[in-house]
């Protein structure tokens, strides 16, 4: 599946660069070199920049404007003008979907930011504090866990309607605890090392220890989980779209494509395959590139995911 | 164990009481009166004042909750506000058709995913453990609902093999059987490559242990240590993977019932939510969490009585 590292051959060691700081470069740089060798590593880092770069660029890349209707061609398959056909109302299903793409994009880089960012303070909080505040933390992410996502936002949806900031709140809330538990783990075995000690023993506040010398120690496995967490996003948020219960229409989102494409599924199939195979590719991208570089950078996280 | 158990035990009540508490709030502070839409809008205020002492409406949130509280442990999940029917004989009534999908998804799922891992542990970067890593990966990059409107698209308007549409007929098990694959196909599909991986990566680190390489010594065959031997252990983690995925698992069946219009909790949660008949959104929500919560106790169990060493940790 990855590429073994021992079948790499080694970088010749390079006689002139001595010292610590010189090996800690040289260890960097062949480690980027095994990355740059890694096929699935590549592929998806391809992807990843695909999606960025369609998001962004949408405006540049679409053929016509997601919102303008042309009736006599509706319901089209592909043709020369909509390279991927119309829809029910003759919108150009090829530019939705580039446009649905900033929508996924939003909801990728606010959800995983901020929920990387809250699940770090609590878990380090819930692995450095007293143990009472550990297990009430643990039993809350539990019980978050416990909700079924779509179960958990059709609730939501019923009591505040739907919108984008909805599912972006339900992102955050349902992705905190996996980050939390992970930053917890590193920090609990942290906390009895003897530079902690140490570094308490100089008088060191809490907070001080926390962000200076536990934060940089935890946070390499939790970027590595939040490329891996990307298509868990976009996932949730195109299929509450889907269900109607996200962003809502006209605006164009890999949800809303689908959904529209389902219900004409016996008059054309393109907008469900349209809709689906951006969807696709991004999680694959996403996967593919977070394992390469959980396989490269922290092997030890491979275990027990 | 026993300590162990009721530790266990008591972490399960405290979620479900969390949920039920979580979930009691939640629908109280929907906008939205439910006596004008249980009497409709002509209902004059003394009608209104009266259903509402009925029901105990007008009295603090408090004791709404514990007459809740009180009513659900009775196993009293209140009635339908449209038809004043039960929830709990609603729920009763579609629950059967959440489980077999989910066991159907789940067992195809581990019929399948389960032997792959086995196999491309037993040779690692064969081709066909190249194969199946392929495969596991592309099964979990593809969404479930996507797979539930490809499957619809390929196999019943395409190829018009298998129905799109409900449960199949009452009492026809051939029909429902038929109606049951592509959405268990769908919402397993996924699960397939999870447990082939979860399977391939245990089996490895378990290959490693000293009564593996006793049992190489003597000479039994590969396939025999992994199956007969190596499994057993191996099989752990897996069990508390598909525990805690469930959540998950029944994420999936709200999609697939409600793309393919097949009764079964989810399905009435949805419509139930759209319909704002919110006692049965709460029954609902209620019981799929216990189902969960008791899912997650049995794969839990189930872990400590196969592996005594997890019994000791806690």
């Amino acid at each position: 599946m990855s590429v073994n590292p021992s079948d790499i051959p080694a970088p010749a060691p390079d006689p002139v660069r001595t010292g610590a700081a010189e090996r800690a470069y040289s260890v960097r740089r062949e480690k980027l070199i095994l990355f740059l060798r890694n096929p699935q590593g590549m592929l998806g880092l391809f992807l990843v920049i695909m999606f960025f770069a369609s998001a962004i660029f949408a405006p540049v890349f679409a053929t016509h404007d997601p919102l303008t209707m042309d009736i006599p061609n509706r319901l089209s398959g592909p043709t020369a003008d909509h390279w991927a056909g119309t829809d029910q109302l003759g919108r150009d299903t090829y530019t939705r979907v580039l446009y649905g793409g900033r929508v996924a994009l939003e909801v990728a880089a606010i959800g995983v930011s901020v929920s990387l960012v809250i699940g770090l303070v609590l878990g380090m909080v819930a692995g450095f504090g007293p143990t009472w505040l550990d297990n009430l933390l643990l039993l809350i992410f539990d019980a978050i866990r416990s909700f079924p996502t779509v179960i958990l936002a059709l609730a939501a949806v019923a009591l505040l309607g739907p919108s984008l900031k909805l599912v972006l709140a339900i992102v955050i809330v349902t992705s905190i605890p996996s980050y939390a538990r992970l930053a917890r783990t590193s920090t609990l075995a942290l906390k009895r090392t003897e530079f902690i000690l140490a570094e308490r023993s100089l008088g060191a506040s809490t907070p001080r220890i926390l962000a200076r010398h536990i934060m940089p120690n935890v946070i390499g496995p939790l970027l590595i989980l939040s490329a891996m967490d990307v298509p868990v996003v976009v996932t949730i948020e195109a299929g509450l779209s889907f269900l109607g219960l996200g962003v809502q229409p006209p605006t164009a989102s890999w949800g809303t494509v689908l959904n529209e494409g389902y219900l004409i599924i016996r008059d054309t199939p393109w907008m469900v395959i349209a809709g689906g195979i951006p969807l696709v590719l991004t999680t694959l991208g996403f996967t593919f590139l977070g394992e390469a570089l959980r396989d490269i950078f922290d092997p030890k996280l491979r275990k027990g995911r | 164990m026993w300590w162990y158990l009721l530790k266990r035990l008591a972490l399960s009540v405290v979620i479900i009481l969390l949920a039920v508490a979580a979930l009691f709030l939640m629908l109280h502070s929907i906008p939205g009166d439910p006596v004008s839409i249980a009497l409709g809008p002509r209902a004059t205020p003394e009608v209104q004042a009266a259903y509402a002492a009925k029901m105990h409406l007008d009295k603090p949130l408090y004791y709404q909750f514990l007459i809740f509280a009180g009513n659900v442990l009775q196993g009293d999940l209140g009635s339908d506000v449209f038809s004043n029917r039960s929830v709990a004989l609603t729920l009763s009534e579609q629950l059967p058709y959440t489980i077999a999908l989910a066991v159907a998804a789940l067992g195809w799922a581990a019929l399948v995913g389960i032997p792959l891992g086995c196999l491309s542990a037993i040779r690692p970067n064969s081709w066909l453990d190249r194969i199946t890593g392929i495969i596991s990966v592309g099964t979990i990059a593809v969404p479930s609902f996507l797979v539930s409107i490809w499957a619809i698209l390929l196999f019943s308007i395409t190829l018009r093999w298998l129905p799109v549409i409900g449960a199949g007929e009452e009492g026809d098990i051939l029909s429902q059987l038929r109606h049951l694959i592509l959405p268990a196909f769908a919402v397993g599909l996924g699960w397939v490559g999870y447990l082939a991986r979860m399977v391939r990566a245990s089996m490895l680190e378990v290959m490693g242990e000293n009564y593996i390489r006793s049992a190489r010594a003597f000479g039994l065959r590969p396939r025999t240590i992994v199956f007969r031997y190596a499994l057993k252990v191996a099989i752990l983690p897996t069990i508390t993977l598909i525990g805690v995925g469930f959540g998950g698992l029944l994420s999936g069946t709200v999609f697939a019932e409600i793309i393919f219009s097949r009764p079964g909790v989810g399905k009435i949660i949805y419509d139930m939510v759209l319909a704002r008949n919110f006692p049965v959104v709460q029954g609902a929500v209620l019981v799929t969490i216990a189902l969960y919560v008791v899912v997650t106790l049995i794969a839990d169990l189930m872990v400590s009585w196969l592996d005594p060493r997890v019994r000791e940790s806690l």
